[in-house]
């Protein structure tokens, strides 16, 4: 068994290893926002080294997985799917990376009693990742639990949504100035971007899914 | 002039390879999962072992059916079932086969020298064109939900799911060569066998080789023969023209097949079979393109998908059609030979310019 899978098993590890650091990643960015927010410049600063690591490994990995799906002529009948599915869950990831860098960058000023409605969209955006991450984990092993986590991950969307909504409603009803609520706004809304890349690829993922199991 | 005559046999073996053969492998190829070079290697090897096993029992049912005791006349049987399958399969696209035809040209044979048709093998002969497809359906069908539920069952990773079924459809084709040539060497070399131009015994090697082995090698290289230079085009309309398949459903599709050509081909099974007081089957040459017909129409019930009816229609065709016109070609065939060229198309049987010949030449 060993010599028939000894290749494959060596693949299957890359894929854990990739959805590994798209969620290690997920969770480093939560804790960056924490960071920010309390503020601990600090361990602000290792988080954002950190999540830059996770992110060029999942890099790394990804452009590996592909190739030797590829040069191996794997999984020919859903090569095309998994593939779309790894760019895809790439960019959650690339996002979380991005928007702690913005952080970094624009160094926003955010009023102590928003930083809780920040943190809470962040956790929820987090959530959404890691039950994607499950969703994947299982689409290649288990496919019958994919929609259990699927469903979890439009759940932590919404809730996201609402955070979202009511955290620029919190931040249009201060008297902070236009330009200062614009720009908090503006974090909110890359905050709230990690949910939504979690969802574009969820939906993929019910279709390839879908696509297997007929 | 004897190894003329064995022409027609190599292309009627040239035309199985092509066609038969290549519909095993089809779904394995189509989906990609085997290369064709893989594919053709497996293939002719494993078909010339089968061959040179060879059924005695498939060739000694269609040696019930007619009995073919001249050369010219097992010459031209064997053209007309190829000429009939290369026709309908290669140049209108139905999915006949060497079986059907082979059984046409024999009754015409029957029909031209007046030698009676055995109506208990014809009908054991028919019954299975409608049996093997049937059963390749249901074997494929059980197979099927089985593979399904074990990969959903066992938690098996979708690569691993990959690396079982692409070793399996390498093991599989190979049985299925194997079968084929064990079951269908018959049609290609059967009606041969009675007047075979080799001596009693021949040394190949460290081997001796019988007659009727010797007879089997040649037609198991000339089905080698069209798996390697004609089979691909088939293959790939076969993995991707009749239904949508996934690779475990192709994997499921040649094992069915390759079950159903062993079961009807394979002496020793029949023989374990009357060992345990079991109904044994029939020794029938059967048609490896209709048993994978069948096996794809028994996965597209079970998947509920959509069945084109048309497949069906033209198998049903394929069973009236193939016969009919090597029948047709036969007799034609016979009369020139009998009456243009003055060869004998059966012991016994003087050619007409001979008959008026005068006494004493």
């Amino acid at each position: 068994m060993t010599l028939l899978f000894g290749r494959t098993r060596a693949l299957e590890a890359q894929i854990d290893q990739l959805l590994d650091a798209i969620s290690e990643g997920c969770l480093v960015f939560e804790q960056g926002i924490a960071d920010y927010l309390r503020p601990d410049p600090e361990q602000f600063e290792k988080r954002l080294a950190a999540i830059g690591e996770y992110e060029h490994k999942a890099d790394e990995l990804r452009r590996e997985i592909e190739t030797r799906l590829y040069r191996e002529s794997l999984i020919p009948d859903h090569r095309g799917d998994v593939l779309g599915l790894l760019e895809n869950i790439d960019n959650v990831i690339d996002e979380a990376k991005k928007t702690l860098w913005q952080f970094a960058v624009e160094r926003p000023e955010i009023p102590a009693e928003l930083g809780p409605g920040y943190l809470d969209l962040a956790r929820a955006g987090t959530q959404a990742a890691q039950h994607l991450v499950s969703a994947v984990r299982a689409f290649f092993r288990d496919i019958t639990i994919v929609p259990d986590h699927i469903h979890k991950v439009y759940f932590y969307e919404r809730e996201a949504d609402k955070l979202a909504d009511r955290l620029k409603r919190r931040i249009f009803s201060m008297d902070v100035g236009l330009a200062r609520q614009i720009h908090l706004r503006y974090f909110c809304l890359h905050v709230e971007n990690i949910s939504d890349r979690a969802e574009d690829v969820a939906d993929r993922l019910s279709i390839y899914t879908i696509k297997r199991t007929i | 002039m004897i190894w003329f005559y064995l022409t027609s046999g190599l292309f009627l073996g040239w035309v199985l390879g092509a066609n038969d053969a290549a519909n095993l492998f089809g779904t394995a190829v189509g989906t990609r999962m085997l290369k064709f070079r893989t594919a053709a290697l497996v293939g002719s090897v494993f078909v010339v072992i089968g061959a040179v096993a060879g059924s005695h029992g498939t060739a000694r049912t269609l040696g019930r059916l007619g009995a073919i005791d001249a050369l010219p006349g097992a010459f031209m049987v064997a053209l007309a079932a190829a000429i009939s399958v290369f026709v309908l399969l290669m140049k209108i696209g139905l999915p006949v086969s060497i079986t059907q035809a082979i059984v046409g040209a024999i009754v015409g044979w029957n029909l031209f020298t007046g030698r009676p048709t055995d109506l208990k093998t014809l009908t054991q002969l028919l019954s299975t064109w409608l049996l093997s497809p049937v059963l390749a359906g249901v074997i494929a069908a059980g197979l099927f939900l089985l593979a399904r539920s074990s990969v959903s069952g066992l938690k098996i990773h979708l690569l691993e799911v990959d690396g079982i079924t692409r070793s399996g459809l390498l093991a599989a084709g190979a049985f299925g060569a194997f079968s084929l040539g064990l079951n269908d060497i018959a049609n290609v070399m059967g009606v041969f066998v009675r007047v075979s131009p080799f001596p009693e015994k021949t040394t190949l090697g460290p081997f001796q080789a019988t007659s009727v082995e010797m007879l089997f090698l040649l037609g198991g290289l000339a089905i080698a023969a069209g798996i390697c230079t004609y089979s691909r085009r088939v293959m790939l309309k076969v993995g991707t023209g009749l239904a949508a398949l996934s690779p475990l459903a192709a994997l499921v599709v040649v094992l069915s097949a390759a079950l159903v050509l062993f079961l009807f081909g394979s002496p020793d099974l029949q023989r374990g079979l009357k060992a345990l007081h079991l109904p044994g089957w029939p020794l029938v040459p059967i048609s490896a393109t209709q048993a994978v017909v069948g096996a794809i129409l028994g996965i597209s019930i079970v998947r509920r998908s959509a069945i084109r009816t048309k497949a069906l229609g033209d198998i049903l065709l394929g069973w009236l059609v193939a016969p009919l016109l090597a029948l047709v070609i036969a007799l034609v065939g016979l009369f020139v030979l009998q009456n243009v060229f003055e060869l004998p198309v059966a012991a016994g049987r003087v050619p007409a310019a001979a008959r008026t010949s005068p006494p004493g030449r």
